[in-house]
């Protein structure tokens, strides 16, 4: 018997839900194409950063304005005019279209804002530009020791307002996990417009250098491990709210994929693990998820979601507190 | 006639760059002052692919030196192509041996020239005749522009005429006043281009052109029986020259009712006074004229065009038969003549003409010096009368020669309805880029007329610019500052203090603040003078606080967006709402390339502009007015009575026995100009510090230094030390000072310092503060540790970094830009060596913020002692200093002589000199140096008691029995390209000399066009593309020649290193050469953090660092020793962090990537290369040396 692979995301049609999450390989056509080659039903693009193009904007701008009309010899700057600076939004825009148009699966663009103007102008733009959804990818430290995390909760939400208020695409939402009730957030998340949920963005973290003793930021690949904290929260909101669920963070193999799929997940987003070894790996993962499926006598992935939820396991507190308490005492020594 | 005419507002430079880029196929240029944005514009038009006349772009290279684009032009032109070419002073004048060339060869080519000073006493960047009429002889037909119009309309009339008459033209229009003034003009279109070139003539030249399908032989060499005869045959051609200039005169008159003569009149009919003029000066020539006929003279001016050929019938028809007192202006000086060139042309005229006048000679406006209607009146008054000089001058005061003429400087007014407007800002804050922009929406979205003027000091850091504007309903031919304005913006606060920026304000003038204070606050914070002219004129005066719209836009210090839209808002030009519209496309079309974002925040600041604006309620005074004193009562004579005028903004005013009759300059003049322009200064915790001295090492400016004093010495309070952290100098103490209105704020020293604080590694030992808070303090403490003695030499080890820096540097306080790469290296030559140095500077940055006046930062130590510096030409430079060495010796030879000779009387003491001139053991040449210094001032004691020719010619040449140091300086484009050939024949000289390149690899001082030192990959004006080939490997050719001492460093990647090739070089007894990496504004990268980039530039391999030392040979060693280690860093990971090289990758990513590739290439191979010449033997060792 072949199970059914197939899954609804936000509204599309997916033919299996194990796509490739918003990360560097996603920026590249032929990386693209070579996702889809390997089974990828929708392609999340990188984030689209406002901060980024801000940033990259006004180097150039600050860069071709340093020393001009300043210098009787040299009035007009130290570097020569060229024809255009791409310093806007177009060459997302450009790999967007040509993911649509070469990869023919449903293209996600994802979006990370830093101004409430910010967000709506490059959702506009996106949607003008055909993109067929959209990813608001929401991160920030709430390092204002004035706000309060209600104010900062409503932040959230009151973007996720504006963003639906400014398009009609379909609307996926990126957060952390570091909400003082992420359930409820969840809602409220998706009453404030998203369709879908994606659980959870990974960012820059600190480190520090001790040979220079300076601050040195980076990334580290996730791992399997990682997972947990995504297995949680998609057992405890699915069936509870509206949103569709995406995990993202931790799956590297097809049984991370299995796992979250019974825990709830509409799709699982991969990253890490297809920057680790490769874009054949999505396959490997769709294959392995598939076999167990079939192992299993699942007809179809539908059926699969959530049969490890919250609501439906035997004992629902065993992914809240109780989980901490179990686990502590099998670390337990055994003398 | 075009009926409808099309208004554009653009330079002159670009007025005629515009006619020659459409009607040439080939130019070759090469970058000069005031003429490089011609060639500049031309290469970016070709980039763009902007074809011309013919549908073809033409091809646009840049030459090693204006020598060799004449060269490639006389090519171009003998194959065949519509040629052109841009230049002007210098540059013409190395172009003028092919201009003869061509003219003899009758080759159809229009040179445009930015007329410009030729340097003499002085190198000038500004506008006068005196380089075009050093090309007079050339057999070049000369037309003369005196507008943006003009430069426009006669660049045409001068190709058309090339063609026809086969007479090659110098086009030329004022540098500066015409080439830098944004006019509104009428454009000519392709259209009428193509109606009115002859293409039968493109034919004809093309079929002169070298084909071998039709063989000729051009450029033979003649003997005297013939090269007279052919030098004559030419001559009908030349003869046929004003009627081809005239006929296209009137065919474009035709086109565009425009009417041009040879020679034009403009006056009464019967004038009795008449000017003859040329150039931009006749704007202000016939304002006075209307003016003085309005009040019933008789006057007028005869304006000349084309002045080569002189066409005296034409002259003598447009003179006024009833003028009897002539006056010929020159803008130029020839001493020794009988006359300046116009007016002998126009004295040989007469006299040809048989017509009688009593002729004058007036000189003017040399190196852009003012020339105004008053001054045109007082030239009218002085010919009237029976007292006339044959000869004067005008605009200055000469009281050495008597020959200025005086005149009434409140005469002229300018007419009512020319709205006038004066604006003052920073470099740095883009007012001169919102004038033009002003000026182009004026021009363009009214029918008014604007014109913009724009002057630049200069100073390359804190650099103040001042902008002329006038609207007008009618065209507006006024070629002169403005003297009272209508509206004067005050761009920075601070420029009310002690500049008198609001002189310029008429009477009731609306003036535009741009305030840091709130409006209760502001009156208060105005000095009292400028308070009082507020109050005595009745300004109308509005602030508002432009710096923090921008901060909070993210738009740095650029106000110039927020204070564009108050000045339109204030004036009546146009509605706010048209004008807030207005600014809004022009900021669309300025920025648009550069990103939505950076578009969209510049409308903003627009949108925030008025809402933020208020007008000022005046109080009374608050104290009494008081001048600030430009320089301290401490200052030499000299710097008081002329230097402190100039640093004021009032050299105008200096009298000619004020300025030293050969250029010689006072040094040691930078610490008397306080600029103060430093908004954080560093402040040093001495708790932290581990006297590393790096941060006074690395200071561009010297305004941070060390000293090293006895502890019993009782410091004032508040006077910062420290006990010594090192053994060497165990039991001194340590101070670190800043001298804070010396400081420009770059931070370089604060990124450098490796000590942080334990408890908060952001707290450094030395720490950016606002100077507000510290500089009553430090000022303080400056003063006293001036006073502090220096160290003896002999206490620290002075081949070292740290003791090197415990020598006070003879290099300090210079204007170079802010961060400046090269200016610590020559600090630091001067701490080694700088008491018997003498420097031949190349022309460009380093001669700038070195010899530009008013002041120089080349200093003079407690004895008096310093670097002697000098700057020949741009392209001469090794030559000049090989020179100097040469004379040393001669002095020196002469002086061994003379000692042999007067061994009789000298005694012992003729023995103990010469032994120690003669000594070989240069090891420790600080104690030599000294030794001899003793002998010679002993010498100089005993020859005071001689009698006789012998000891008096000792004494004259005693000072070179002493070692002097030649240091022949300059940046990449003098080394690499205009002075290459110099160079090298230098270095193949074996002479002992000190070269020093500081390498910014790109031409820098005149803004940025690639030199043969820009490497592969980056962008750079004539290289916009990305430069496509590698860059020259200098150290390796120089190394060619086995006895050269060759060091390639780079400071902040290596400061040992540095040091050490410094104390090498002056060692080396023969040819030294440092290849210096110095970071450039035109890098495009945080300057402040300059020094810490080199070290990635060093382990990239981009910059790898090597020393190779003849000497080492000597010894069986390998000449080379690599001092950096194999590169670990792509190229990319350094070249991202570089604009030059990042922007191509915005642009154009594949091309980048692919010359990033090929860069990498670059570097590997050429550390391969030095890694395999490490282990090489140049020196080869025969059988018997072994045995």
């Amino acid at each position: 018997m072949t199970v059914d692979m197939s899954t609804r995301y936000l509204g599309f049609e997916l033919k299996s839900p194990v796509l490739p999450s918003a990360s560097p390989l996603t920026g590249d056509i032929d990386h693209i194409l070579a996702l889809v080659e390997a089974g990828a039903p929708a392609i999340v693009l990188p984030s689209l950063f406002e901060e980024q193009i801000e940033h990259d904007a006004m180097a150039v701008h600050f860069g071709l304005e340093l020393g001009a009309d300043g210098f009787g010899e040299a009035p007009g700057g130290y570097l020569p005019s060229l024809d255009s600076y791409n310093t806007g939004p177009e060459d997302y825009l450009e790999l967007m279209r040509r993911a649509r148009a070469e990869a023919g699966v449903p293209v996600i663009a994802s979006l990370n804002g830093v101004s409430s103007g910010g967000w709506t102008l490059y959702a506009r733009v996106l949607e003008d530009n055909g993109v067929d959804a959209l990813e608001l990818n929401i991160y920030k430290v709430a390092a204002d020791v004035e706000m309060s995390s209600a104010d900062v909760e409503l932040s959230y939400l009151h973007l996720v307002e504006t963003v639906r208020d400014a398009v009609e695409l379909p609307l996926a939402v990126k957060v952390g996990p570091y909400f003082s009730s992420m359930a409820s957030m969840a809602r409220r998340l998706g009453e404030a417009g998203a369709d879908g949920l994606v659980l959870f963005n990974r960012f820059y973290q600190p480190d520090i250098d001790l040979e220079t003793l300076g601050v040195a930021p980076n990334l580290r690949l996730s791992t399997s491990d990682e997972l947990r904290l995504v297995l949680r929260w998609m057992a405890i909101l699915h069936g509870r709210i509206e949103p569709d669920l995406a995990a993202s963070t931790g799956v590297h193999e097809w049984d991370d994929a299995a796992k979250a799929i019974l825990a709830g997940a509409t799709v699982v987003m991969m990253a890490s693990g297809l920057l680790k070894h490769g874009p054949h790996r999505l396959s490997e993962v769709q294959k392995g998820l598939e076999s167990w499926l079939t192992d299993n006598d699942y007809a179809s992935v539908a059926q699969a979601r959530g049969s490890l939820s919250q609501s439906s396991v035997p004992d629902p507190s065993a992914f809240e507190r109780s989980n901490y308490m179990k686990t502590l005492t099998s670390y337990a020594p055994s003398w | 006639m075009s009926a409808d005419p099309n208004y554009i507002t653009i330079d002159g430079n670009e007025a005629a760059a515009s006619i020659a880029y459409r009607l040439s196929e080939v130019i070759a240029v090469y970058p000069i002052t005031p003429a490089s944005q011609m060639g500049e514009q031309a290469d970016a038009w070709a980039l763009e692919g902007r074809p011309n006349l013919w549908g073809v772009v033409p091809d646009v290279i840049e030459m090693q030196s204006e020598a060799g684009a004449a060269g490639a032009v006389h090519g171009s032109l003998q194959a065949g192509a519509l040629t052109t070419t841009f230049t002007a002073s210098q540059g013409l004048l190395l172009m003028i041996p092919n201009m003869y060339k061509i003219a003899g060869e009758l080759t159809p080519l229009v040179i445009h020239v930015a007329a410009r000073a030729i340097a003499t006493h002085a190198l000038s960047i500004f506008g006068d005749h005196s380089d075009v009429m050093a090309a007079r002889q050339t057999g070049f037909a000369m037309l003369s522009s005196a507008s943006v119009q003009e430069a426009h309309d006669l660049a045409l009339v001068a190709h058309l005429a090339t063609l026809e008459s086969r007479v090659p033209f110098l086009h030329f229009f004022d540098g500066f006043r015409t080439s830098h003034e944004v006019a509104k003009i009428e454009a000519i279109g392709d259209g009428m281009l193509r109606r009115l070139v002859d293409e039968d003539l493109i034919a004809a030249h093309r079929l002169r052109s070298l084909n071998p399908n039709r063989p000729v032989l051009r450029g033979s060499a003649q003997d005297p029986d013939v090269f007279f005869q052919a030098r004559e045959a030419a001559n009908p051609f030349y003869a046929l020259v004003p009627r081809i200039v005239e006929t296209a005169m009137d065919r474009i008159a035709a086109e565009t009712g425009r009417r041009y003569g040879l020679f034009e009149y403009h006056g009464a009919p019967d004038a009795e006074r008449v000017m003859v003029i040329m150039g931009s000066g006749t704007g202000a020539a016939i304002e006075a004229v209307d003016k003085l006929i309005e009040q019933g003279e008789k006057v007028g001016v005869v304006v000349v065009r084309l002045y080569r050929p002189f066409d005296v019938a034409s002259f003598l028809a447009v003179l006024p038969p009833t003028a009897q007192n002539l006056v010929v202006m020159d803008r130029t000086k020839e001493p020794g003549a009988v006359g300046d060139p116009l007016y002998l042309d126009v004295v040989t005229a007469l006299a040809e003409g048989e017509r009688s006048a009593n002729v004058s000679a007036g000189r003017y406006g040399l190196a852009s010096k003012e020339f105004t209607p008053a001054m045109v009146a007082g030239v009218f008054e002085e010919i009237r009368s029976d007292q006339r000089r044959r000869h004067f001058t005008v605009g200055i005061v000469d009281d050495v020669s008597g020959s200025s003429i005086d005149y009434d400087k409140e005469w002229w007014q300018e007419p009512e309805d020319v709205t006038r407007a004066v604006f003052y800002g920073l470099g740095a804050d883009g007012t001169v880029g919102a004038n033009k922009n002003s000026v182009k929406i004026i021009g363009e979205e009214t029918s008014l007329f604007a014109q913009g003027y724009f002057v630049y000091d200069s100073k390359k850091s804190g650099s103040r610019t001042v902008s002329h504007l006038r609207i007008s309903p009618r065209k507006i031919s006024s070629t002169y500052l403005i003297a009272e304005a209508d509206f004067v913006a005050v761009h920075h606060f601070d420029f009310l203090e002690g500049d008198g920026v609001l002189d310029v304000a008429g009477p009731g003038a609306k003036v535009l603040l741009n305030s840091p204070y709130p409006a209760k606050q502001i009156w208060s914070k105005i000095p009292p003078p400028a308070q009082a002219q507020i109050i005595e004129k009745k300004l109308d005066v509005w602030a508002i606080d432009a710096l923090s719209i921008a901060h909070e836009l993210g738009l740095g210090g650029r106000v110039n967006t927020v204070l564009q839209t108050c000045f339109f808002h204030l004036t009546d030009f146009l509605d706010t709402e048209e004008a807030v519209a207005a600014i809004k496309r022009y900021i669309g079309k300025t920025y648009g390339k550069r990103g939505e974002v950076v578009v969209r925040r510049n409308e903003e600041a627009v949108d925030r502009a008025l809402a933020g604006l208020f007008q000022l309620q005046p109080g009374e005074i608050t104290s009494a007015g008081s001048g600030v004193s430009t320089v301290p009562e401490a200052a030499p004579d000299f710097v008081k009575r002329v230097t402190a005028l100039m640093m004021a903004g009032k050299g105008d005013l200096l009298p000619v026995s004020a300025l030293p009759i050969d250029g010689t300059f006072p040094t040691g003049t930078a610490q008397w100009e306080k600029r103060s322009i430093a908004e954080e200064i560093p402040i040093w915790d001495p708790d932290i510090c581990i006297d590393c001295a790096r941060c006074a090492l690395v200071c561009p400016h010297a305004a941070i230094r060390i000293k090293a004093f006895d502890p019993s010495t009782a410091t004032p309070t508040g006077f910062l030390s420290k006990d010594s952290a090192t053994a060497d100098l165990e039991g001194w103490r340590i101070v670190v000072q800043v001298a804070p209105d010396d400081c420009t704020g770059c931070g370089v020293c604060v990124d450098v310092c490796p000590a942080k604080s334990k408890e908060m590694v952001k707290h450094k030992a030395i720490n950016m503060r606002p100077i507000a808070e510290h500089l009553e303090r430090e000022r303080r403490n400056w003063s006293y540790f001036l006073e502090i003695p220096e160290i003896d030499r002999s206490e620290v080890k002075s081949v070292s970094v740290k003791g090197s820096q415990f020598a006070r540097p003879l290099f300090e306080f210079s204007g170079a830009c802010a961060g400046c790469g090269e200016t610590p290296y020559l600090k630091l030559m001067t701490q080694m060596l700088g008491d018997r140095v003498i420097v031949a500077n190349a022309t460009g940055c380093s001669s700038i913020y070195g010899g530009n006046l008013p002041t120089t930062p080349w200093a003079t130590n407690e004895e008096g002692r310093g670097p002697a510096w000098s700057n020949s030409l741009f392209e001469d430079n090794a030559e000049f200093g090989l020179g100097m060495r040469m004379a040393l010796e001669a002095q020196r030879k002469d002086a061994i002589l003379l000692v042999a000779a007067l061994a009789p009387e000298l005694g012992e003491l003729a023995e103990q000199v010469l032994d120690v001139v003669e000594q070989l053991d240069r090891s420790d040449l600080d104690r030599l140096v000294a030794k001899q210094r003793d002998l010679v001032s002993r010498l100089k004691v005993r020859l005071a008691g001689l009698e006789g020719p012998l000891p008096r010619r000792l004494e004259a040449v005693a000072d070179s029995l002493v070692e002097t140091s030649v240091w022949i300086v300059g940046g990449d484009g003098w080394a690499y390209d205009i002075g290459f050939g110099g160079l090298d024949h230098v270095l193949a000289s074996g002479r002992n000399v000190n070269i020093l390149v500081l390498d910014t690899e790109v031409y820098s001082n005149t803004g940025g066009q690639a030199s043969k030192s820009t490497p592969r990959a980056a962008i750079a004006k004539y290289a916009a593309g990305g430069k496509a080939t590698g860059k020259k490997d200098l150290g390796q050719i120089a190394m060619s020649y086995g006895n050269v001492y060759v060091a390639q460093i780079a400071m902040g990647a290596n400061p040992t290193q540095t040091v050490k090739a410094f104390a090498e070089a002056e060692q080396h007894e023969g040819v030294s050469l440092i290849i210096a990496y110095s970071p450039c504004i035109a890098h495009g990268i945080e300057m402040a953090t300059q020094m810490t980039h080199q070290k990635e530039a060093t382990e990239s391999g981009y910059w790898p660092l090597y020393r190779y030392d003849p000497a080492r040979e000597d010894v069986g060693e390998p000449g080379l020793r690599l001092d950096s280690r194999k590169p670990t860093l792509r190229f990319t990971d350094f070249a991202r962090k570089e604009a030059r090289f990042a922007m191509l990758g915005r642009a154009n990513p594949d091309r980048a990537a692919e010359l990033a590739e090929a860069a990498q290439r670059d570097i590997d191979d050429r550390w391969q290369l030095y890694e395999q010449m490490v282990n090489i033997h140049r020196t080869a060792v025969y059988e018997e040396e072994e045995q």
